[in-house]
């Protein structure tokens, strides 16, 4: 075996770099959140203040309301994209020509920039010129403003999402579906099993592993996203869409009080790594030792 | 395989197909339209074309500039990361030293982070610590060449991996009896071997720099902004322009459109981390 020095060196310039923009700026807010910090206050220096900025944030009613509508985005978002997905891909197990040709026109959202997303749905939604608001208002007097309506704004967030997304969840799902073998689902329909026993009792057990990973996918990606929103509403009408990546894009970053940004980046990364981590615990864990 | 009637099969599909192609044709519709025209009532079908916006696009010398940094940024880019990733692979897959499996998670938890928790602790380090003299990283692209790397190089290492790992050792060891050097071996034999994977990588990863807004959004401020910032600029300023915003969309949209004919495959796989292969 050759010496490992030649390995390290061929390691070394990507753990330099991943440690000068990876490691360091966590460390740095970690160190930040602990301290004051306000260039353009009457007092320019890093001060340390303990826990000061934590204790402030806890009643920060703009971070809080923040933390609301991202956790609630998430939830309608990937609950949304999970069944749509799955419905779309039992709807690609049938039997029926061009399957390679949907298939193609379906991946094409997850190549585009999360920004052109959310510019191809300003320019549908946007009431002067988009189509949906002029079409729901000539057929269903319905006035759609996603610029006044926080409801409007918040469900048209949710749309986008999931026609952005659902095609990652369908085309992992029906890479699951594929890959089942066909005998149990022949045995339960032998033994008279209805359609809804085989779905609870035989597919989502045998699919669930590339489910949770789906899961955990699309729950990191909703959860940081941003691009799309600043795009779509800039996080208004009031705070209807500010999720946690635009609250700290719009709010926390251009205000120069960076021990106070800190403390809330902080928080997000530790939310983030928190709610992937409880739903890897809860749902796939406890399924593990039963395997073995 | 289910039977059923395949002809209402393809006629949901077509449905379906409709509603994820439709609001990019809009895009490219308003993109084609004079600014008159667009707040009257929308019509679905095309007539004809304008192609103004375009050439106010083409003609503007700051939207040249910023087309010009998302191009070479982007390249760069990917170039970097899948150089260091293929090299780092190879040091993963071929020797044997302890916390190799550790080093290969940590890097890939670099990209699970938001990106928007580095913003500040990014833009600070960039302004304030690595600097020389008057010379900062800030709205320059090598910066952002650099920066981009959080996210694309553990992409990189995640996808090169399997392939390192799928080229027998036996060749390389073959070689050393021969008495090849160790660059010999890398460039010479496991190098052409990987070049589909490392086209994949070099593709996808181009393409989610070429994609990113938020950093660049914070970390330039007119030298090195791309494509994306510009368009987020036509958003800001009091009374869109449509037109040329839609058309500065279909500009960013049309090399992610050109890779995704390259790539469609690899898209899933590359989307999950692996988990799934498209």
């Amino acid at each position: 075996m050759r010496s490992n020095r030649l390995g390290w060196i061929l390691l070394a310039p990507t753990m330099i770099i991943l440690f000068l923009f990876g490691v360091v700026p966590f460390l740095y807010i970690i160190w930040l959140s602990f301290h004051q910090w306000n260039p353009a206050a009457v007092n320019p220096d890093i001060i340390f203040i303990g826990a000061d900025n934590f204790r402030k944030l806890v009643f920060d009613a703009g971070f809080l309301a923040s933390l609301g509508v991202t956790l609630t985005f998430v939830t309608f978002a990937v609950l949304s994209e999970l069944v749509i997905g799955y419905l779309l891909a039992q709807a690609f197990m049938k039997d029926f020509p061009g399957k390679a040709f949907f298939r193609t026109i379906h991946t094409l959202p997850l190549i585009m920039a999360p920004i052109i997303v959310g510019s191809v749905w300003k320019l549908m939604t946007t009431p002067s010129i988009g189509i949906i608001p002029h079409f729901l208002d000539s057929w269903f007097g319905y006035d759609l403003n996603i610029g006044q309506s926080a409801v409007a704004a918040f469900v048209v967030t949710v749309i986008m999402d999931i026609w952005h997304w659902t095609p990652l969840v369908t085309l992992t799902l029906i890479a699951a579906l594929v890959s089942l073998p066909p005998d149990p689902f022949e045995q339960a329909q032998i033994d008279g099993a209805g359609k809804r026993q085989i779905f609870w009792h035989i597919t989502l057990p045998m699919i669930l592993p590339a489910l949770m990973a789906t899961v955990f996918i699309r729950l990191m990606d909703a959860l940081r996203i941003v691009d799309e929103v600043l795009m779509l509403t800039g996080g208004g009408p009031g705070s209807a869409t500010r999720f946690l990546g635009v609250h700290i894009f719009r709010e926390v970053f251009p205000r120069t009080s960076y021990g106070y940004g800190s403390a809330v980046s902080l928080i997000v990364l530790y939310l983030t790594i928190v709610v992937c981590w409880l739903l890897y615990v809860s749902m796939l864990a406890p399924r593990n030792p039963k395997k073995d | 395989m289910k039977r059923g009637n395949p002809w209402l099969s393809v006629l949901f599909w077509i449905f379906v197909s409709f509603l994820t192609l439709f609001p990019i044709y809009w895009l490219f519709v308003i993109s084609v339209k004079p600014a008159v025209e667009l707040f009257s009532a929308p019509e679905v079908i095309l007539r004809t074309a304008y192609w103004q916006n375009y050439i106010d696009v083409l003609n503007d010398r700051t939207l040249r500039g910023y087309m010009l940094n998302s191009l070479i940024i982007s390249s760069c880019n990917a170039l970097l990361v899948t150089t260091l990733g293929f090299l780092a692979c190879y040091a993963l897959s071929r020797f044997d030293f302890g916390g190799k499996e550790s080093i290969f998670f940590w890097t890939i938890t670099n990209r699970m982070a938001p990106p928007a928790v580095f913003l500040l602790p990014l833009f600070l380090l960039l302004t304030q610590v690595y600097r020389i003299g008057n010379f900062t990283l800030l709205d320059t692209r090598t910066g952002m060449i650099l920066v981009y790397c959080t996210f694309n190089l553990p992409f990189a290492i995640w996808t090169l991996r399997p392939t390192l790992d799928g080229i027998p050792k036996e060749l390389d060891e073959a070689a050393f009896v021969d008495g090849a050097s160790s660059w010999k071996v890398i460039t010479e034999i496991v190098f052409p071997l990987c070049r589909p994977g490392l086209a994949v990588t070099l593709i996808l990863t181009w393409v989610f720099a070429w994609n990113e807004y938020l950093l660049a959004a914070t970390l330039t401020n007119f030298n090195a902004r791309t494509l994306t910032t510009g368009l987020s600029e036509y958003i800001t300023t009091t009374g869109t322009s449509w037109g040329i915003m839609a058309a500065i969309s279909v500009f960013t949209l049309i090399p992610a459109l050109i890779i995704f004919s390259l790539v469609q495959r690899h898209i899933v796989a590359g989307l999950t981390f692996g988990a799934v292969k498209g």
